[in-house]
């Protein structure tokens, strides 16, 4: 098993003080999916991850990291494992195939071991030929590249992922989530972090919502998304006419009027309503006849369910 | 954990002292250049200027007499800076150390690696120092050799307490108290300058405690050719500081970091 967490708690201070950040988490990795963990800032995402790489001590619970146990045997674990942090921590002193050499000797690797996967590992993340190119010479996206090469340099059967796409523009992304899809392919287990929904639908074999140090659910997205939410979504936006002139006004209005005639649920966040239907039919029709409103209709996705299950306030 | 519990260290802590040396490398000749011109400018400013209106220290010229001070207080300032500045740069600001920890080595190695480096980089320092007294003759004895062991001392207890520092450290701004508080007085009260005989015995009973006074202690000597008196006591002072200052760094740093 790559990674099996069990009733994982974290908490910090002591005393009165303390906070809870980790509150009962389970999670099991299947050797070759590629997991999600899903949730809002301060969720305890990240906190998750440095508990299963042993860099903090757990408060309860246990964690087995690729077989051995966290954090008494995390040092042995890790080198079966490869990360890539949140925030880049290149060595700015250093090209990139030297980066590449020194990490894989904090694995031991000799450098004639890993000097002529350099070019292979550098190729893998789009940094072709850039052997020699200072670090601060690279853009955020192949700097986020050459983390993921850093992290591939033990050859590791579990990689983790701390944010990888956050910061990136959408070429970067999709080089990223093509080149995590071959490493599953290959049978890598990768578990990461997102702020993203399309990029856990899109990598995610399956996932796990967080809230609060909580998981919400858990599953495929598929299965999250059919599990909890209604199918369709029609976006109201715009102004309304209402009912007489003195009505008038903007998507709320018309929501708190109709909205529920028309769909199961119905949220409003700034100055759009969100219908949720399992038949979008009856309401088009109805929106159909109200002019100044505009109506964008889609199936419902992961977001819609991240945003029913945690909220639409901001967090931080 | 307690964040006291005793280092635990494995032979991986050699691949990050490796990872700082090559840095060094690249760099060497200008950081040898930066750590020696200082020194080296005071030494001969002060020990020709001072030295006409001061014929004789101790029975030695005053340069001679400034000499092992000179090469003490540099080692000091060598290893101090490392573990401050870059040792914080590395931990805080490039967040080398936290990428070093995803790999299998644990902070512990990462410190004591710490620890050995800034002590390497001071001897290496120290050494280039002792070249240049040697090439104005005031090395001549083989018994000068014998400094390179005690410079590597120096290193390492100055790189221990400085390492406290950096572990408690918000900023850079934070280490001006270090050096305003500590470094430089203690410099001036470590018979780097003068004898520590000048100074009134109740400040120089403390003073002959502080750890640069046990580094010049051995170093004078041995550049003047003579065997230090008390040489096993001042090694051992040396040892004496660095082993628990390194532990209260570590339990420091891990209680920043391993939160």
């Amino acid at each position: 098993m790559p990674l099996v967490i069990e009733s994982l708690v974290k908490r910090f201070g002591q005393g009165p003080a303390a906070r809870e950040v980790v509150r009962g988490i389970d999670l099991r990795l299947r050797p070759g999916e590629c997991f999600a963990l899903l949730g809002p800032n301060g969720a305890g995402k990240t906190t998750t991850l440095r508990c299963a790489l042993g860099l903090t001590e757990p408060s309860g619970g246990t964690l087995t990291l690729v077989g051995l146990p966290v954090p008494e045997r995390a040092r042995d674990a890790r080198a079966r494992v490869g990360v890539v942090p949140q925030m880049d921590s290149l060595d700015p002193d250093f090209t990139c195939a030297e980066n590449l050499i020194v990490f894989a000797g904090y694995f031991g690797i000799p450098r004639g071991q890993i000097a002529p996967r350099v070019p292979e590992l550098l190729a893998f993340a789009g940094l072709e030929g850039k052997e020699n190119a200072r670090i601060q010479d690279l853009s955020g996206g192949m700097k986020r590249r050459l983390s993921l090469a850093r992290a591939l340099v033990n050859r590791p059967d579990l990689l983790v992922l701390d944010e990888p796409t956050t910061g990136l523009d959408p070429q970067a992304r999709h080089l990223i989530w093509e080149r995590l899809r071959r490493l599953t392919a290959e049978g890598t287990t990768i578990l990461l972090t997102t702020h993203f929904m399309d990029e856990a639908e899109r990598l995610a074999h399956r996932l796990a919502i967080l809230d609060q140090g909580r998981i919400l659910v858990e599953g495929s997205p598929r299965e999250v998304i059919a599990a909890h939410i209604e199918p369709q979504v029609v976006e109201v936006f715009g102004d309304w006419a209402g009912d007489s002139p003195a009505t008038a006004s903007g998507a709320a209005a018309w929501a708190a009027r109709h909205a529920a005639d028309y769909s199961q649920r119905c949220e409003i966040s700034g100055e759009t309503a969100f219908c949720y239907t399992d038949d979008a039919a009856p309401l088009l029709a109805h929106l159909a006849h109200q002019p100044g409103l505009r109506t964008l209709h889609r199936p419902a996705n992961l977001e819609d369910v991240f945003l029913k299950l945690t909220g639409r306030e901001l967090r931080d | 954990m307690n964040a006291f519990s005793p280092p635990c260290l494995t032979p991986r802590l050699f691949a990050v002292w490796r990872r700082n040396f090559l840095v060094w490398r690249k760099l060497a000749l200008p950081s040898i250049v930066g750590n020696l011109a200082d020194p080296v400018i005071y030494m001969l400013g002060l020990g020709y200027g001072l030295g006409l209106l001061v014929p004789e220290v101790e029975g030695v010229s005053y340069i001679a007499f400034l000499a092992g001070g000179t090469l003490a207080y540099s080692t000091m300032n060598a290893a101090t800076f490392e573990v401050l500045y870059s040792g914080f740069s590395r931990m805080h600001v490039q967040k080398t150390w936290d990428a070093i920890m995803n790999a299998p080595v644990a902070l512990d190695d990462i410190v004591a690696a710490e620890l050995l480096w800034a002590a390497s980089k001071a001897t290496l320092a120290g050494t280039a120092i002792l070249a240049v007294i040697a090439l104005f003759g005031f090395a001549a004895s083989p018994l000068a050799l014998a400094v390179i062991p005690v410079i590597f001392l120096t290193g390492l207890c100055f790189a221990a307490v400085g390492l406290i520092m950096t572990a408690v450290a918000p900023s850079y701004d934070f280490f001006m108290y270090y050096f305003t508080l500590f470094i430089t007085p203690m410099t001036l009260l470590s018979g780097v300058f003068f004898p520590q005989g000048q100074l009134p015995d109740g400040v120089r009973v403390v003073a002959e405690l502080l750890p640069l006074s046990h580094a010049v202690s051995l170093a004078r000597p041995l550049l003047l050719g003579q065997w230090p008196s008390q040489a096993l006591l001042h090694g051992a002072a040396l040892l004496a500081i660095t082993l628990p200052a390194f532990w209260l760094a570590l339990a420091l740093t891990r209680r920043r970091l391993l939160k």
